[in-house]
């Protein structure tokens, strides 16, 4: 069976940089950040008190809008993530001019959305109001407003999408996961188009307890919330959370051509491989995110001396030095001529968007010539040829540009981008 | 207008997202406001919340209406 060849025609998102995809982009190249206190909610005795919040406001100047994307009664029955997911997708759409309207169009058109874990705080508010108020006082919403595959649901009936609709849960790998999965479909000839990406918000005090209790959070900058982020340098001791929403068009190329439409980039690699190793730890030796990156290459038919920019999983964890142990492996000799930056110094980590919101950044990062920074790498703490683009953008030559996700569980998602004009 | 009436109609408003001006006596939950199966369950546990009575479910089948809701909560208010 041969596989067809699938590009991105669109993009979507909703960031802690901004409420779309060239004001995220714009911010992140200029070295800002999306950290503060958080203030939604009593954070006094938790032992992380930053978060990386989507800057909400009228829509104006790159702020993020909620009524502009789900009238407020449909938001009320929601948890936020439906709510991003529906920006990021009817972003993406527009931005790929694709407005499926004959039957034949819409059959052909699906969504893969992931999300890490959903409704959380649906799920932590309902179940108060079930103890102080007993079964009678639970929303018919409260299930379908909370269940991670309503983000898919909820972009599929907006715009009438009648093609596959899947779902991807995979901790901080399903955004990632959901762009490969859907680009397997498009390859195999279920769909022609699918919107895919990852989308999430847990930012609420359950959340940010649990995550604090697996000591994977930043607890040492609670009064300076944009230095907590710092992927690869010696005083990180925790990822910071964010929240949001990535979503990308993608499509066969033959559909895409014959429309007539633009064209960011083909996704030509994608691996996935599992740890077997620890419910929230990567083994030492780095073993899954190295076969999981090789696995891509081989699919992609480069060689790793092609590969010009990797957006790292980099959470700013101690995790951080056993993914840049398998990227040197897998990368080689060529390492020195490589970029990687993680850009979760910018936003935090957005769990199961962030696979989506990366692989956006990826592909802008080719279509600009530049590599974001890894903002905060003040003090290096390892030695390696790879360019860990520090504090500033850099501009450079991006052909080929690879993308980690690594979940709870051991899950590991690696895309491979390149310039759809690139010469081979 | 009724206090009934008045607390019924902003609910409604609040619920469903409709123009107030719509939310008059005969307008039917369903057919007139855009209401599907799930806001009728909702609508009916606000009322319950609000008027802090119990509405049970086959009192809940028989309201459809704007009217319908505060017939039945001003009977229940009175009781």
């Amino acid at each position: 069976m041969t596989l067809r060849r699938v590009v991105v025609t669109g993009l979507g998102m909703v960031s802690p940089l901004g409420g779309d995809v060239e004001t995220s982009w714009r911010r992140l190249i200029a070295g800002e950040n999306g950290f503060r206190r958080i203030d939604t909610f009593e954070a006094s005795d938790l032992p992380c008190q930053i978060a990386a919040y989507i800057p909400r406001g009228d829509g104006a100047n790159g702020t993020f809008n909620p009524d502009q994307w789900m009238e407020p009664k449909e938001q009320r029955k929601v948890d936020d993530f439906i709510l991003y997911a529906m920006a990021a997708s009817t972003q993406a759409l527009a931005d790929a001019q694709w407005k499926p309207e004959t039957r034949e169009q819409q059959i052909s058109t699906g969504v893969m959305f992931g999300a890490g874990i959903g409704g959380l705080s649906g799920i932590a508010d309902t179940a108060l109001l079930l103890k102080e108020k007993g079964p009678r006082r639970v929303s018919p919403f409260f299930i379908p407003g909370r269940l991670i595959n309503l983000a898919s649901g909820y972009v599929s009936i907006a715009h009438g999408l009648k093609g596959p609709n899947h779902a991807v849960v995979t901790a901080c790998s399903s955004g990632a996961h959901a762009i490969g999965d859907a680009a397997r479909l498009i390859a195999l000839g279920d769909a022609d188009v699918m919107v895919a990406g990852g989308a999430e918000s847990a930012i609420c005090r359950i959340g940010i307890a649990g995550f604090a209790a697996c000591k994977a959070l930043c607890t040492a900058f609670n009064d300076q919330p944009s230095r907590g982020s710092r992927p690869y340098d010696r005083d990180r001791d925790g990822f910071v959370m964010g929240e949001g929403a990535g979503a990308l068009v993608l499509e066969s190329l033959e559909h895409a051509k014959a429309r007539g439409a633009k064209i960011y980039a083909e996704l030509i690699g994608y691996g996935l491989s599992g740890d077997a190793y620890h419910i929230t730890a990567p083994s030492e030796d780095g073993d899954g995110a190295y076969r999981c990156m090789q696995a891509a290459i081989k699919r992609a038919g480069v060689l790793p001396s092609d590969i010009d920019y990797v957006n790292a999983h980099g959470t700013s964890t101690m995790a951080d030095g056993i993914e840049l142990g398998a990227v040197e492996r897998v990368l080689g000799n060529a390492a020195s001529d490589v970029s990687m930056s993680s850009t979760k110094s910018a936003i935090g980590h957005l769990l199961g968007a962030a696979g989506a919101v990366e692989a956006i950044f990826s592909i802008l990062a080719m279509r600009d010539q530049v590599a974001p920074p890894t903002l905060n790498l003040e003090n290096p703490a390892y030695e390696t040829k790879l360019d860990l683009v520090p504090l500033q953008a850099r501009k450079r030559k991006i052909d080929v540009a690879l993308s980690n996700s690594f979940g709870f569980g051991g899950t590991n998602a690696s895309l491979i981008f390149a310039r759809h004009d690139r010469a081979h | 207008m009724s206090d009934v009436a008045e607390r019924v109609k902003k609910i409604v408003v609040e619920h469903l997202g409709v123009e107030p001006e719509k939310v008059v006596d005969n307008a039917n939950f369903i057919e007139d406001l855009g209401a599907d199966s799930l806001d009728t369950v909702e609508l009916v546990m606000a009322f319950e919340e609000e008027f802090g009575v119990e509405i049970p479910d086959d009192a809940a089948e028989s309201i459809v209406t704007v009217g319908d809701a505060v017939k039945f909560l001003e009977k229940a208010k009175a009781a």
